[in-house]
């Protein structure tokens, strides 16, 4: 479970996220969606520890991100936008490292990968140099290498970025597979059809704020729209410049 | 600690399958050190030899007004071509390098020496020409014992003991020893083996971190519940074996290629058997951290790979500047040159070539000094590497 409370960050002039609060229950799918610079990636990676927040907080499963951020990486898995592999390990070794960083030991390790390895359907490239792999394939380790230590809290920065229809298919079903083991999934997109195919709740954000945070059907009938991509739009506008 | 061991082995193994990296790391280090050196070498061999056995091919103007005086050149092996036309010419010449030294013989010069009065000869020649000045010596030493014997020869016919013309008789002697000589071109060692030590670790030292960067591995990496400073060491453990095994490859290299060389020849015989190389690796071994620690904070601020390499090449030749001033004004070792890394190896690894006596003291705080300056550097490393702005 993870819970953001009034995040502001700033780079020099720009100010990436302005007070953002939002909550992502267990057991369910939550979609962070916004216009490209809206904020979503800061956001993230708040929650992934790699920035600290000017002001507000933010907590996985109650570990506070700054306070106790080591704990709180232990409770998730992260795909950071555009993630990359070494391109000399093999995908196997790839997953491998990240497992091991992780703390589990080696026989755990040779588990694990192997699981996930079939889980994601990866068999056929799993011992293959990742140099070379296509964008697809790269994201599907790197999802990998995010799941390998069953983390309870997964968050994935614009997964389906450069997939094809058959690629992003297998990972809404591993999306829904998450959730329906309880885990809690956050993911970011721009993508509105994506995210209304997935989500139980859906955070839109814009200009550094959230525009509206509430279900599918909620934000119909707050927006007064049954076009999914209208209610988007309206809810973007209701975000004003300060 | 298992983070760093397991960061360690992973940098390891991927640095060891990217054989081209690998192979310009290692290679290019500990071979072409040994190459130039010998080229050097070599080169300043051929000079020496040729300056002593060369026939020195002396144009001269007036060749037929002193056939006696040519005569005695060509016995001390220079032998008299063609000059130019006439003086001017010859100076013209000299100027724009087409001649390196000419002799001009006057026509009067038979005349005047039959009327013993000192018959007048012009060498022409550029003293700031190096090279030439070396020719325009021999000719000058040549000349001056013709003008020697010439006046034996007429003090005799007199009656009168030639010995009267050298009331002193300078013997020169070279307190200089033959390891000691050597010791001038081998200081050159001392950047070879800093330059392959630090080629060793260049690639990894840009890849944990510029590189990583640019991949997009470094921001999973990072969102990983390990420490950053458990991530930075690792790397830089990594790192540093990979310096180990570079100055490794370039002492033995140095070690075979050395044998190889006509060093004999220049009167040279340096010290540089399998101890001397053993306490040589100890001796720089400090070094291999600050270099790691150096390459890892440099490429820690750029932006990109190409930048790490651009700023790492620098990096490369700043260990060359206080070699390069200390062997300009030619200082001996002090106790303060001591603590200044790569300074103090160099003088300490040319005093052991040398055969002279190494200072304990001096060791002790070469080791310790550079040993501080890599801790350093690996603590700013680690901070550095906290900072948010690492992910540009």
């Amino acid at each position: 479970m993870i819970r953001v409370e009034g995040i502001h960050k700033s780079f020099g002039k720009v100010r990436a996220v302005r007070g953002v609060s939002f909550d992502a229950p267990d057991g369910k799918i939550t979609g962070l969606l916004g216009p490209n610079g809206a904020g979503k990636s800061t956001t993230l990676r708040v929650l992934y520890t790699v920035l600290k927040p000017d002001s507000g907080s933010a907590s996985i499963d109650g570990i506070d991100v700054v306070g106790d951020s080591l704990r709180a990486r232990q409770r998730m898995g992260a795909l950071p936008h555009g993630s990359g592999l070494y391109p000399h390990l093999t995908a196997r070794e790839n997953v491998a490292y990240f497992a091991r960083l992780c703390g589990l030991d080696k026989a755990e390790v040779d588990d694990r990968v192997d699981d996930i390895v079939r889980l994601l359907e990866i068999e056929d490239f799993a011992d293959r140099r990742s140099k070379g792999f296509s964008q697809g394939q790269r994201t599907k380790v790197s999802l990998a290498r995010a799941l390998v230590h069953d983390p309870q809290n997964v968050l994935l920065d614009e997964p389906s970025n450069g997939l094809d229809v058959m690629a992003t298919r297998s990972l809404r079903h591993l999306i829904l597979k998450l959730k329906d083991s309880g885990r809690c999934v956050l993911f970011s997109s721009h993508v509105m059809q994506e995210v209304a195919a997935l989500c139980d709740d859906i955070c839109i954000i814009a200009k550094g704020q959230v525009a509206i945070d509430d279900s599918i059907d909620g934000i119909r009938e707050r927006t007064g729209s049954e076009d999914l991509e209208e209610a988007f739009v309206r809810a973007i506008q209701l975000v004003g410049d300060e | 600690m298992r983070t760093v061991w397991i960061v360690f082995v992973k940098e390891i193994i991927d640095n060891l399958r990217d054989r081209r990296t690998l192979a310009s790391a290692l290679i290019m280090g500990p071979v072409f050190g040994p190459l130039l050196f010998a080229f050097v070498i070599n080169l300043s061999i051929e000079k020496s030899l040729e300056d002593v056995e060369r026939t020195l091919e002396l144009p001269v103007i007036g060749e037929a007004n002193a056939p006696n005086l040519l005569r005695y050149l060509a016995s001390r092996n220079i032998d008299a071509i063609d000059g130019p036309e006439d003086r001017e010419a010859a100076i013209d010449a000299v100027t724009t390098g087409a001649h390196d030294i000419v002799l001009v013989i006057p026509e009067r010069f038979g005349d005047e020496l039959a009327d013993t009065i000192p018959a007048r000869v012009e060498l022409v020649s550029d003293q700031a020409n190096t090279d030439a000045d070396r020719e325009a010596r021999r000719v000058r030493t040549a000349l001056y014992a013709y003008n020697q014997e010439l006046a034996g020869i007429r003090l005799s016919a007199r009656g009168v003991n030639p010995m009267l013309l050298r009331p002193i008789n300078i013997d020169e002697i070279d307190v200089s020893t033959a390891s000691g000589r050597s010791a001038i071109l081998l200081g050159m060692m001392s950047y070879f083996f800093i330059f392959a030590t630090l080629m060793g670790g260049m690639y990894l030292a840009i890849d944990a971190t510029a590189g990583e960067r640019e991949r997009g591995s470094l921001e999973p990496l990072l969102s990983l519940p390990v420490t950053r400073d458990q991530l930075i060491l690792g790397k830089i453990a990594a790192t540093c074996l990979y310096m180990a095994l570079s100055l490794c490859l370039s002492l033995s290299s140095f070690y075979v290629a050395i044998r190889f060389l006509p060093l004999e020849q220049l009167g040279m015989t340096p010290n540089f058997g399998p101890a001397v190389v053993f306490a040589t690796f100890l001796l720089f071994a400090p070094f291999i951290l600050l270099g790691a620690a150096l390459m890892t904070l440099v490429a820690s601020f750029t932006k990109s790979y190409r930048e790490a390499q651009t700023w790492l090449s620098v990096v490369l030749v700043a260990p060359t500047l206080p070699i390069l001033i200390v062997s300009i004004l030619t200082l001996r070792p002090k106790l303060e040159f001591m603590f200044i890394p790569s300074l103090s190896q160099h003088l300490l690894l040319v005093d052991m070539v040398k055969n002279e006596p190494v200072n304990s003291l001096h060791v002790l705080i070469s080791v310790l000094s550079t040993l501080f300056f890599g801790a350093l550097l690996t603590l700013i490393c680690a901070r550095l590497y906290r900072r948010e702005g690492l992910l540009g």
